[in-house]
C-alpha cells in the first residue's frame, strides 16, 4: 500500500515541469484561491486541525493549532505576520530546496491560505542564504504571482490584502530557530530569544507571529482543495498525511520523496532507494530525522514506522524526516564526532551552557575517535550532555547533546574498544 | 498579587514580578550573572535556573520566567543544584584561573558564586581558549579571555547611555565582546561598565594592579563635579583615595557615576597646594602659616572684604566664610564665578523642582541651552529613559548629540517667545510637561522667559512640578541658600572693589577685574585661582573633609571625610576660623559640630537630608533672545582637580581631540 501519484501532494518535486505560473497553475495551482478564502478563517483552521496536520519543520506541533493561537481581533498597529522557515540548514534535510526550486507557487499559495487564515499582513520567507539559484527562482516567483494578482493588494481576488517578502539569511544554522530568525529579519544578529513571550503574542517587530516550516504552509492549499478526510486517511492516528522523506547516505540511489507517514523504514528504502548499499545486513545505524536526533541501530529501525510517535519510541524523532542511512563501512565515532563539530561551529554563543559545552562535547569526541581518552570520560560525555540539554535558551544545545547520547547508548562498545586498542599501542 | 511557593514557604508577589524576584522576596539568593535589575533581561548565563511547576520538566531561567499565580517553586532541589552547578562549570572550562592576578579579585561574582555553587575541581582537560585584549579607551582596561559573555556591557550601552559602542562579535565559543572596531568608548558614562562586569573583563585602567578591596577604607561621599550631587563610595588606603565607585541611590544617580566623577580623583594627590604660599615681587614663595596669617592681617581690610565661592564647595565653607565676611562688616558673597546675575529672590525659580526621578516621568521637554550630555551625564540617562516612555523632547542651543533623539528648534533664544505649533502644542496636551533651563540660558537671562513658560503651559500642577534649573556646580545651590547672590552677580563685588578678596577655590573668576584687591585664596590645587592669588593658603578637597552639598534638585547630602588632606593643608573651616582670630573678629564657633549646628540655625534646610522645600514657583515674565555657546568647553576638564588629574587630561586629549597614544607593551 504505497503512495499512489494521484495522492502526491508535490507533483514537480523532481523538476520533470517547469516551476513556473504556468506550469503551476496546470497542475493545480492557484486554481480558485478566493473561493478557499471565502470559507473563512475558522473554517479554514478547522479544517487544518481536522487533517491532522503536524508541524514539519522538526517539532511536528499541530499545525492548525498554532495557527488558532494568533489574536482573532485585527488590531492595525500590530498586525500579524507570517514568517516561512526556508533556512533549511539541518545536515541531511534537503526538501524544502527541492520545493522552492521545482514548486514554488505551491508555498506562495499557501503563505497567502495560512497568512489569510491566521490573519496575517504578510508573510517573510527566510530562504538560506547558500540556496542560491532556489532563492532566484523563488524571487522570479513572488514576482509572477504579484503581476499575476495573485498576492498583493486584493490577493486572487479575495478582498484580502497580503504581501509576500522573501529574505535571504546569509548562512547561520541558527537563524532556522524561529525567534533568531525573526531577530535576523529584524536586522539583529540570529540569537534566540527567551521565551515567553512566544511569537504569537510578540513575535517579529513586536507584533503576533507564527514561524512555520516550507512544507508546512506548502501543502495547505492541497489538504484544504481535497478535504482533511484525504489528508488523515494516510499515516498512523497522530502521525496523519504525506511527507516528504529525504534518504542520503549508503543507499544504492539516495533521493527525497512523498510517501505517506509511518511507512516502514524497510518498506521506504525497498521501494525508493534500491536498499542498502550492500544488502541489509550491511546496515549499522539510521539517524532518522536529520543530524540532531540520536542515531537507531540496524535492528531497531528495520521495521520502525517512519513517524513521530514511532521513531520516539525507540529514543529517537521523526524531525525533518532527513533520513541518514550508515552503512558498516561508517565510522561510526568520527560521524557524530562531525556532527558535534558542526554544533559546535552554529552555536551563536549567546548562552553558556551551549557556548561552552558544544565546543567541550566536540574535543572529548575528537579524543574519543581517536581512542585517546580515558573510559571514565564516556561517563563524563554522557554528563556534559545532560548538562547541556534543557538548559540552554533554545533547542541547539538538545540537538547538539542527542547525537552524542545515542550514540554512546547504543555504541558504548565500540568507543571502549578504540580506548583500550589505543592503550594497547601506546604501550607496546 | 499572584501567590506562589518558594521552597513550600508560601508568598505574595508584586504583579509582574518574575520568579527570579518573587525567590530573592522569599529570602532565596539566586545566583546570576547576566541579570541586572537595571538592563533589560537577556537570560543568557542560564545561572539563575531554578525548577518551577508547573512548567516543563527542565530547570527555568528565572530572571526571564514571569511569576505566576499558583507556581511551586524549587530553589534547593537536586535538578536545581545539578543545573547550577553544571552552569558554572561550563563557566569556568573556558575562564583563566588567574585570580592572583585580576584586578576583579576579592569583588568578584564569579569568584564568589563558584564558591558558593561550584563542584570545587575541573573535569575539563582541553586547552583553554584565549581572547585577544581588546582597546576600549583610557579608562576600561580588558582582559577579554576572562568574559563570560553575560553581556551587561552591551545592554548597557545601547540602552542606558544610548550609544552603540559595545557589541558582541562572532559566534559560538568564539564570541567577542567588543567596542566598534575597537575604538574606545567615548561615551560620559562609559566606565559604568566596569562595575557591571561580573569578571574581571572589563577593569579600571587607572586603578590597575593598585589595590584590593579588602585593603580599602570606604567612605561615604557625595561627587562634586557637576550639580548632580552623585552618591558616591570613597576607596582610599592611607592618605590615598584610590578610587571612587557609585553608591545606589534610586533617586540621585540610580547606579552609576559619570566618567568624571569617577576618575577625577587621580587629580587629588598632584598640584596640591601642601603649604602656604606669599607673593613677594611677583611671586609665590612657600611661607608658614603665621607667616602667611600675618600678612593677611596687615591687609587691615576693615569691612572691605568679599568672599567669592568655588564650584566644589561644601556649605560648612560657604557659611564659615559667610560669617567671617559678615564679622568684618561686609555682606559682599558670590558663587556664581563667571559672572551670570540671574534672580534669586526665589529659590524655587532656580531650581530641578521635577527631581531627577521625576523627569523620568515627563511626557513633553523642552530643553533650554544645556548641553544636557556633558552638564549632567546623570540626567541625560533619565531624558533617555523619559524618552523611551514616549516623552517628546524640543532643545534650543547650537546642536550636540543627544542619546535620546529629540528636536532641535533653533539656537536663538528667540524662538522661547514663538514656539512652532506643533512644540507648543506637545506641551499645553502633555500631563506632565517640563522646561529645563541649563547654565546657557540662565547666563543669557532666560530666566524670566523660562517662567513665562512656566506660566503659560501651567507647568506647575497637582504633583506635578516641570519647572527647572539645570546647574553645572556643585556648589551653587548650597550658596545661594547662604547667600552667595548679589543683585548683580560678580560685576557688583567689583564695583565694590574689597581691599581683600577671599577667593574660596574660585577657579573659574577673571582675576584681571580684582587687579586692586589683595587676592586670598583658600583652596586645594595650584590652578587658576592659586595663579591669580596674593596669598594662597591650603585648604582640602571633597574627600578631605565632611561636609554638606545641596544638588541641582535642591536635595541636601551629606559626605564623609575619607583621608586627610595632604602636607599642611587644612580643612577650609578651621582656616576660616583662624583668620577670624588673625584679623581680630569673632565667627561664633569653635568646633566644626559648632559651625554646624550655626548653619542649621541659619538655614534649617541644611540640616535635613532630603529635597529642601523653596517654595512655590513665583510668577514671571520677560523674553530672551540671542545666541549662545555651552559653557563646558572640555567635558574632562571642567573643574581644578580634573585638570590635574592625568587620567582625565588623558582623555580630554584622546577623546575629545583626537590624539593618538601608543599603547604601552604590556
Amino acid at each position: 500500500m504505497a503512495l499512489q501519484d494521484k495522492d502526491r501532494i508535490f507533483t514537480n518535486v523532481y523538476g520533470y515541469q517547469p516551476w513556473n505560473l504556468k506550469a503551476a497553475q496546470a497542475r493545480g495551482d492557484w486554481d480558485n484561491t478566493k473561493d478557499l478564502l471565502a470559507r473563512g478563517r475558522d473554517a479554514i483552521i478547522e479544517e487544518m486541525k481536522a487533517s491532522g496536520l503536524r508541524g514539519r519543520g522538526g517539532a511536528g506541533f499541530p499545525t492548525g493549532m498554532k495557527w488558532s493561537f494568533m489574536p482573532k481581533e485585527p488590531n492595525p498597529s500590530r498586525p500579524g505576520f507570517l514568517v516561512i522557515n526556508a533556512d533549511e540548514s539541518e545536515p541531511g534535510s534537503c526538501k524544502d530546496r527541492e520545493i522552492i526550486r521545482h514548486d514554488p507557487h505551491k508555498l506562495i499559495e499557501g503563505a497567502l491560505v495560512a497568512g489569510f487564515a491566521m490573519g496575517a499582513r504578510a508573510a517573510y520567507i527566510y530562504i538560506r542564504g547558500e540556496y542560491i539559484r532556489e532563492a532566484e527562482t523563488l524571487f522570479a516567483a513572488v514576482q509572477e504571482a504579484y503581476d499575476a494578482g495573485l498576492v498583493g493588494k486584493n490577493a486572487s481576488g479575495s478582498g484580502y490584502d497580503f504581501d509576500v517578502f522573501v529574505h535571504r539569511g546569509a548562512g547561520a544554522y541558527i537563524c532556522g530557530e524561529e525567534t533568531a530568525m525573526i531577530e535576523s529579519l529584524e536586522g539583529k544578529k540570529g540569537q534566540p530569544r527567551l521565551k515567553p513571550p512566544f511569537p504569537a503574542g510578540a513575535g517579529l517587530y513586536g507584533c503576533p507571529t507564527t514561524v512555520n516550516n516550507v512544507e508546512s504552509i506548502a501543502v495547505a492549499p492541497t489538504i484544504l482543495r481535497r478535504g482533511a478526510a484525504w489528508f488523515s486517511s494516510f499515516g498512523r492516528d497522530n502521525n496523519k498525511g504525506t511527507k516528504l522523506f529525504q534518504i542520503s547516505g549508503h543507499v544504492d540511489k539516495p533521493c527525497v520523496v512523498e510517501e505517506e507517514m509511518s511507512i516502514p523504514f524497510r518498506e521506504l528504502i525497498e521501494r525508493h532507494c534500491g536498499g542498502i548499499r550492500g544488502g541489509w545486513d550491511n546496515l549499522l545505524a539510521v539517524i532518522p530525522g536529520g543530524s540532531s536526533v540520536p542515531l537507531v541501530p540496524a535492528a531497531e529501525i528495520l521495521d520502525a514506522p517512519m513517524d513521530f510517535d514511532g521513531l520516539k519510541a525507540l529514543g529517537s524523532g521523526l524531525g525533518t524526516a532527513a533520513v541518514i542511512v550508515m552503512d558498516k563501512s561508517t565510522d561510526i565515532v568520527r560521524a557524530i564526532s562531525r556532527l558535534s563539530y558542526f554544533y559546535k561551529h552554529e552555536s551563536c554563543g549567546q548562552c553558556t551552557p551551549c557556548r561552552e559545552g558544544t565546543g567541550w562535547m566536540w574535543r572529548v569526541m575528537e579524543r574519543l575517535r581517536t581512542g585517546d581518552a580515558a573510559v571514565e570520560e564516556i561517563d563524563m560525555l554522557q554528563q556534559v550532555t545532560k548538562q547541556v540539554e534543557g538548559h540552554t535558551i533554545c533547542a541547539l544545545g538538545d540537538a547538539a547533546a542527542w547525537p552524542i547520547q545515542g550514540l554512546i547508548r547504543h555504541f558504548r562498545p565500540e568507543l571502549e574498544r578504540r580506548i583500550a586498542e589505543n592503550v594497547r599501542e601506546a604501550a607496546e | 498579587m499572584p501567590k506562589l511557593t518558594v521552597d513550600g514557604v508560601e508568598i505574595e508577589v508584586p504583579q509582574g514580578a518574575t520568579v527570579l524576584q518573587a525567590c530573592e522576596l522569599a529570602g532565596k539568593e539566586i545566583p546570576r550573572f547576566c541579570y541586572h535589575e537595571r538592563l533589560s533581561i537577556a537570560g543568557n548565563c542560564r545561572m539563575c535556573l531554578v525548577e518551577v511547576a508547573p512548567g516543563p520538566p527542565k530547570p527555568q531561567a528565572s530572571c526571564a520566567l514571569p511569576a505566576t499565580e499558583g507556581q511551586a517553586i524549587r530553589t534547593d532541589s537536586e535538578m536545581v543544584k545539578k543545573a547550577r552547578e553544571g552552569v558554572m562549570e561550563f563557566l569556568l572550562i573556558n575562564h583563566p584561573l588567574d585570580c592572583p592576578i585580576c584586578d576583579q579579585g576579592g569583588e568578584c561574582d564569579l569568584q564568589d558564586q563558584a564558591m558558593a555553587y561550584g563542584r570545587g575541581m575541573s573535569r575539563y582537560d582541553e586547552n583553554k581558549r584565549a581572547v585577544t585584549e581588546k582597546y576600549m579607551g583610557p579608562l576600561i582596561k580588558t582582559v577579554m579571555t576572562r568574559c563570560i559573555h553575560c553581556t551587561r556591557c552591551v545592554r548597557f550601552s545601547e540602552e542606558i547611555a544610548g550609544v552603540d559602542e559595545i557589541g558582541a562579535l562572532y559566534r559560538g565559543e568564539n564570541m567577542q565582546i567588543t567596542t566598534y572596531l575597537e575604538h574606545a568608548a567615548k561615551h560620559e558614562m562609559s566606565a559604568n561598565v566596569i562595575d557591571l562586569c561580573p569578571v574581571g573583563a572589563l577593569t579600571s585602567r587607572p586603578y590597575a594592579f593598585e589595590a584590593r578591596p579588602w585593603e580599602l577604607k570606604k567612605t561615604l561621599g557625595i561627587d562634586v563635579s557637576d550639580a548632580c550631587g552623585a552618591n558616591i563610595r570613597i576607596d582610599s588606603r592611607g592618605r590615598e583615595v584610590l578610587r571612587v565607585i557609585p553608591r545606589i541611590n534610586d533617586d540621585v544617580n540610580e547606579e552609576w557615576i559619570s566618567d568624571k566623577a569617577r576618575f577625577q580623583v587621580d587629580g587629588l594627590t598632584r598640584r596640591r597646594l601642601d603649604k602656604p604660599w606669599i607673593r613677594k615681587n611677583g611671586k609665590l614663595v612657600a611661607a608658614s602659616w603665621q607667616e602667611a596669617f600675618a600678612a593677611v592681617a596687615k591687609v587691615k581690610p576693615g569691612a572691605s572684604v568679599g568672599a567669592v565661592a568655588g564650584d566644589l564647595l561644601d556649605c560648612e565653607t560657604m557659611f564659615a566664610a559667610k560669617k567671617l565676611v559678615g564679622a568684618l562688616g561686609s555682606s559682599l558673597l558670590e558663587g556664581r564665578q563667571t559672572g551670570m546675575d540671574y534672580d534669586v529672590s526665589s529659590l524655587a525659580a532656580v531650581n530641578f523642582n521635577s527631581t531627577f526621578a521625576g523627569i523620568e516621568t515627563a511626557d513633553a521637554i523642552l530643553i533650554v541651552g544645556s548641553n544636557v550630555r556633558q552638564e549632567a551625564p546623570l540626567v541625560n540617562v533619565r531624558l533617555r529613559k523619559a524618552v523611551k516612555r514616549g516623552a517628546k523632547v524640543f532643545l534650543v542651543g547650537p546642536e550636540w548629540e543627544t542619546t535620546f533623539g529629540g528636536e532641535f528648534l533653533g539656537e536663538d533664544l528667540a524662538v522661547l517667545g514663538k514656539l512652532p505649533d506643533h512644540v507648543a502644542d506637545a506641551l499645553s496636551k502633555a500631563e506632565r510637561p517640563a522646561v529645563i533651563l541649563g547654565g546657557a540660558a540662565l547666563a543669557k537671562g532666560a530666566l524670566g522667559a523660562g517662567l513665562a513658560l512656566a506660566s503659560r503651559f501651567n507647568l506647575v500642577r497637582e504633583g506635578w512640578n516641570g519647572f527647572n534649573a539645570l546647574h553645572l556646580a556643585a556648589a551653587r545651590m548650597g550658596g545661594l541658600m547662604l547667600g552667595f547672590a548679589q543683585k548683580g552677580g560678580l560685576a557688583d563685588i567689583v564695583a565694590a572693589k574689597p581691599r581683600l578678596l577671599l577667593s574660596l577655590g574660585a577657579d573659574e573668576v577673571d582675576y584681571a577685574r580684582f587687579a586692586d584687591s589683595i587676592v586670598v585664596y583658600i583652596g586645594h590645587h595650584g590652578d587658576k585661582g592659586a595663579h591669580a592669588a596674593d596669598i594662597v593658603l591650603p585648604a582640602a578637597a571633597y574627600t578631605e573633609k565632611a561636609g554638606t552639598y545641596v544638588n541641582t534638585e535642591g536635595r541636601v547630602q551629606f559626605a564623609e571625610k575619607a583621608v586627610f588632606a595632604p602636607g599642611d593643608a587644612r580643612e577650609d573651616w578651621t582656616i576660616l576660623r583662624a583668620l577670624a582670630d588673625s584679623l581680630g573678629v569673632s565667627v561664633g564657633f569653635d568646633s566644626f559640630e559648632e559651625l554646624r549646628a550655626a548653619m542649621v540655625a541659619e538655614v534649617p534646610a541644611l540640616g535635613r537630608e532630603g529635597l529642601a522645600d523653596y517654595g512655590a514657583l513665583p510668577a514671571g515674565g520677560g523674553s530672551a533672545e540671542g545666541t549662545f555657546g555651552y559653557p563646558i568647553k572640555d567635558f574632562y576638564l571642567t573643574n581644578s582637580i580634573a585638570r590635574s588629574s592625568p587620567t582625565m587630561q588623558r582623555c580630554s586629549a584622546e577623546l575629545l581631540h583626537g590624539e593618538d597614544f601608543a599603547e604601552a607593551a604590556e
